[in-house]
C-alpha cells in the first residue's frame, strides 16, 4: 500500500476520496460510541463522570497513535527521502497536540468531581500524556524555528526518532514513578476487565477518533503538498 | 599523541572557555537553589522535604545552560567542516564534545549538588547519592543537550528551542534521579533507580552521538 | 591517496533552486583547475559536494587511487583539505593552538606545523590570540594546514580574497609546488590563479 501511495498522482487521486469517506465513518462511529455511553448506566463509584471517559480516553489513544504515525513517517522520509513522509510527519504533529489537548482537558475535567482537584500527579497515565504534548509542541517549535525547509524537515525527523526511542521509557518511567493509579484496564492481559456495557461504546469512539484522525491527516498532507506545489510554481514564475 | 587525544584536548579547552569555565553553571546552579528557600519561606521542614528533588530539578537545568554554543560555534565559524574532514566520524567528535561539556560543567555540578541540597536540609548521609545520581544524571543531560543543540543548529533562536526540545527528553532520569536520592532519604531501596539511572545514561551516550552527527551534518548540507 | 576526482553529469540544487546540471570534471593528479562563474553560480557548491557536505540531485563524484575507484568516504577523511570563507579558527584561542590542532587533526605533525607556519611568514604570531589577527594574516594560517598535513586534494574557496600581494605570490609558489608534486586542486576564484590551471566554467 505503501509504494502505491509512494507516487504522487496516485496519493492526491486516493486521499480526495478516502479522506471525506474516512470522515464520515468517524462521524458514524463516534455518534454511535457516544450514543451508547451516554446511555450506559452511570458507574456504582465514578457515577455519571465515567462518561467523560468516552471522550477522554480515545483521545488518549490517538494522541499516542499520532505519535507513532509521525515517527513511523519520520523515519520513512529520512531513510528513503521521501518528500511525502515527511509532509505526512509535519501534518500529524498539530494534530497529535490537539488530540493530547483534548485528552488532558477532558483528563481535568474527569479529575474535577473524582479527586477534588483539577489536575492529580497521581494519575500517571495523565502525566504521560502531558508529556506526550511537550514532545509535539517541541517538534513543532524546532521545525517553524528553521528558515531552510529540507534542513528544518530532516532535524524534525531526527528529533521524532529520537523521541519515538524515548516515549516508551518515558511511559514506562512515569508508570514506575507512580504505580498509585489503577492499572491499564483495557490492554490488560487475559481480557479487557472493564465491562461490556463500558466497553463496547469506549471501542466504538476508539476507532471513530482513529478514522478521524486518518481523515485529517489525509486533507492536512493534501494542503501540504499543495501549499509546495504552490510555493515551487511561484518561485519558478520568480526566476523565469 | 593521538588525534582522539588532540581533539579532547582542543574540545576541553573550548568547553571551559565556552561557559566560563564550572564556573557560570555551578553559579546558576547555587543562585537558583537559594531562590527557593526565599520563595518558600525558612521553614526547616518544609524546606528538608523538598531539598532532593529541587537540586535535582534545579541541575537539570543547570546543565541545559551552557549547551547551546556547544556546536554553533564551530558551525558559525566553519570548524565543523574542518572536524567533519577529519580522520574520526563525527559521531565520535560529538560524542568527545558531550564528554568535554560534562568534564567541564557536569562534574563540577556533581560536586556542588551534595552542598546545595544538604545546605537546603538534606541529610549529610546522602550526600554521596547525590553525588553519584549528579554525576550520571549529569551524563544523560550533556548527551540529549547536545542532541537538542545540534538539532537546534540550524535555527534561529538557540538557547530556549533547545531547553523546548530537551525538557520532555529529560523526563526519565529526572524521575529515576530523583527517586533514587527520595529513596535514600525516606530509608527505602534506592538500587533500583540508580541503576536505571545508569542505565539510561548510557544508552544516552551510546546512541545520541547517531543523532547529534545526523543533525550536525544536516546543518552542513 | 588520491589520484584523480571525475565529477559525472553533476546537478547541484541549493532549496528550491537548481545551480547547474550536467557538470563533468575530471581532474588527474599534477593538474590544478579554476572554477569560473558568476555569484550564487554553485563554485562553492560544487567544492563542498566534493567535499561531501552537499548531496547531488543527480550524477556523481568519484576518487581515484593507485588502485582504482577509492571509498568516497576514506577519500575525503584521508586526502582532502577544504579551505573555505569561514577559517574554522576560534578567536580567542593562541594562533599556536590553533594551528597545531588543524594539522595535527588532518594528520600532520607538531613540526610540520611550525615549518609552514615559518614558511608563511607567521612564527611571529603564534603566540597571539586568533581574535588580533587581520584577514589575511588569519587566512594564512588557516592555509598553513596545506602545507603541516599532507593530503593530495586541495578545495580552495577563494583563497586570493583577503592577501597582500607578497602573500598572493607566495601561495602561488606554494601551489605550484604542491601540483608539481602530484597534488591536485580545484579553486573557486573570481580573480586569475597565480598558477598554470585549466579553467572550467560553471553556469546554470
Amino acid at each position: 500500500m505503501f509504494s502505491a501511495l509512494a507516487n504522487p498522482a496516485r496519493f492526491m487521486a486516493f486521499s480526495r476520496w478516502a479522506a471525506p469517506i474516512l470522515g464520515v465513518i468517524a462521524a458514524g462511529l463516534i455518534g454511535a460510541g457516544l450514543w451508547l455511553g451516554l446511555n450506559a448506566p452511570p458507574d456504582y463509584q465514578q457515577g455519571e463522570t465515567v462518561k467523560i471517559m468516552f471522550i477522554h480516553v480515545p483521545a488518549a489513544w490517538v494522541a499516542m497513535l499520532a505519535y507513532a504515525c509521525l515517527g513511523g513517517a519520520s523515519f520513512v522520509s529520512l531513510v528513503f527521502r521521501h518528500a511525502r513522509a515527511d509532509a505526512a510527519a509535519k501534518a500529524a504533529a498539530p494534530l497529535g497536540a490537539a488530540f493530547t489537548g483534548v485528552a488532558l482537558v477532558t483528563g481535568s475535567l474527569w479529575g474535577r468531581p473524582m479527586w477534588g482537584a483539577w489536575w492529580v500527579w497521581g494519575d500517571a497515565r495523565l502525566v504521560s500524556v502531558l508529556v506526550l504534548f511537550l514532545l509535539f509542541l517541541g517538534y513543532m517549535a524546532l521545525r517553524a524555528s528553521i528558515d531552510d525547509e529540507a534542513k528544518g524537515a530532516r532535524a524534525a525527523e531526527i528529533l521524532a526518532l529520537v523521541g519515538l526511542i524515548n516515549l516508551p521509557i518515558i511511559k514506562y518511567s512515569v508508570e514506575w514513578w507512580n504505580t498509585l493509579h489503577q492499572g491499564e484496564s483495557i490492554m490488560r492481559a487475559g481480557g479487557p476487565a472493564l465491562d461490556p456495557v463500558y466497553l463496547m461504546p469506549l471501542l466504538l469512539a476508539g476507532a471513530g477518533y482513529s478514522a478521524a484522525f486518518g481523515a485529517l491527516w489525509l486533507e492536512r498532507i493534501r494542503a501540504e503538498v499543495w501549499r509546495r506545489r504552490a510555493t515551487s510554481l511561484a518561485l519558478r514564475v520568480a526566476l523565469a | 599523541m593521538s588525534v582522539l587525544a588532540v581533539l579532547a584536548r582542543r574540545e576541553l579547552s573550548l568547553a571551559w572557555a565556552r561557559g566560563g569555565g564550572a564556573l557560570l553553571a555551578v553559579g546558576f546552579f547555587v543562585a537558583a537553589a537559594v531562590m527557593l528557600p526565599l520563595a518558600l519561606g525558612p521553614a526547616p521542614e518544609r524546606l528538608a522535604a523538598v531539598s532532593g528533588g529541587v537540586t535535582w530539578v534545579v541541575l537539570s537545568l543547570a546543565s541545559l545552560l551552557s549547551l547551546d554554543r556547544m556546536f554553533e560555534r564551530d558551525f558559525e565559524d566553519g570548524a565543523l567542516d574542518l572536524l567533519a574532514l577529519g580522520p574520526l566520524p563525527l559521531e565520535i567528535v560529538a560524542a568527545v564534545k558531550c564528554l568535554a561539556q560534562w568534564t567541564v560543567s557536569g562534574a563540577p555540578l556533581a560536586i556542588a549538588a551534595p552542598v546545595v541540597a544538604v545546605g537546603l536540609g538534606a541529610p549529610v548521609a546522602s550526600a554521596a547519592m547525590i553525588l553519584a545520581a549528579a554525576g550520571l544524571g549529569g551524563l544523560a543531560f550533556a548527551f540529549l543537550g547536545g542532541t537538542g543543540a545540534a538539532l537546534a543548529l540550524a535555527s534561529r533562536r538557540g538557547g530556549l528551542l533547545i531547553a523546548v526540545v530537551v525538557l520532555p527528553l529529560l523526563t526519565p532520569p529526572v524521575i529515576f534521579g530523583g527517586a533514587a536520592i527520595a529513596n535514600f532519604t525516606g530509608g527505602l531501596p534506592w538500587g533500583a533507580a540508580l541503576s536505571l539511572l545508569a542505565a539510561y545514561a548510557l544508552a544516552c551516550v551510546a546512541l545520541t552521538p547517531f543523532a547529534m552527527a545526523g543533525a550536525c551534518r544536516n546543518a552542513q548540507s | 591517496m588520491i589520484t584523480a576526482l571525475n565529477v559525472e553529469d553533476l546537478a547541484l540544487q541549493r532549496g528550491e533552486r537548481v545551480l547547474f546540471r550536467h557538470l563533468h570534471m575530471r581532474v588527474a593528479a599534477g593538474e590544478a583547475v579554476a572554477l569560473a562563474g558568476s555569484n550564487g553560480a554553485g563554485k562553492t557548491s560544487l567544492l563542498r559536494a566534493v567535499a561531501g557536505f552537499i548531496r547531488p540531485v543527480t550524477g556523481r563524484i568519484a576518487f581515484e587511487g593507485a588502485a582504482g575507484a577509492l571509498p568516497s568516504d576514506d577519500a575525503r577523511r584521508a586526502g582532502c583539505h577544504l579551505v573555505g570563507h569561514q577559517d574554522g579558527l576560534k578567536p580567542e584561542r593562541r594562533a599556536r593552538d590553533e594551528l597545531l590542532f588543524q594539522a595535527r587533526w588532518h594528520g600532520g605533525t607538531a613540526s610540520g606545523a611550525l615549518n609552514a607556519a615559518d614558511r608563511l611568514g607567521l612564527t611571529r604570531l603564534l603566540g597571539l590570540e586568533v581574535r588580533v589577527l587581520s584577514a589575511g594574516q588569519r587566512r594564512r594560517l588557516a592555509l598553513a594546514r596545506l602545507i603541516a598535513s599532507p593530503r593530495p586534494l586541495w578545495l580552495l574557496d577563494e583563497p586570493l580574497a583577503p592577501l597582500d600581494a607578497d602573500s598572493r605570490v607566495l601561495l602561488g609558489v606554494i601551489m605550484a609546488e604542491h601540483v608539481a608534486t602530484g597534488g591536485l586542486i580545484v579553486a573557486a576564484v573570481h580573480d586569475p590563479l597565480p598558477i598554470v590551471a585549466r579553467t572550467v566554467g560553471i553556469a546554470p
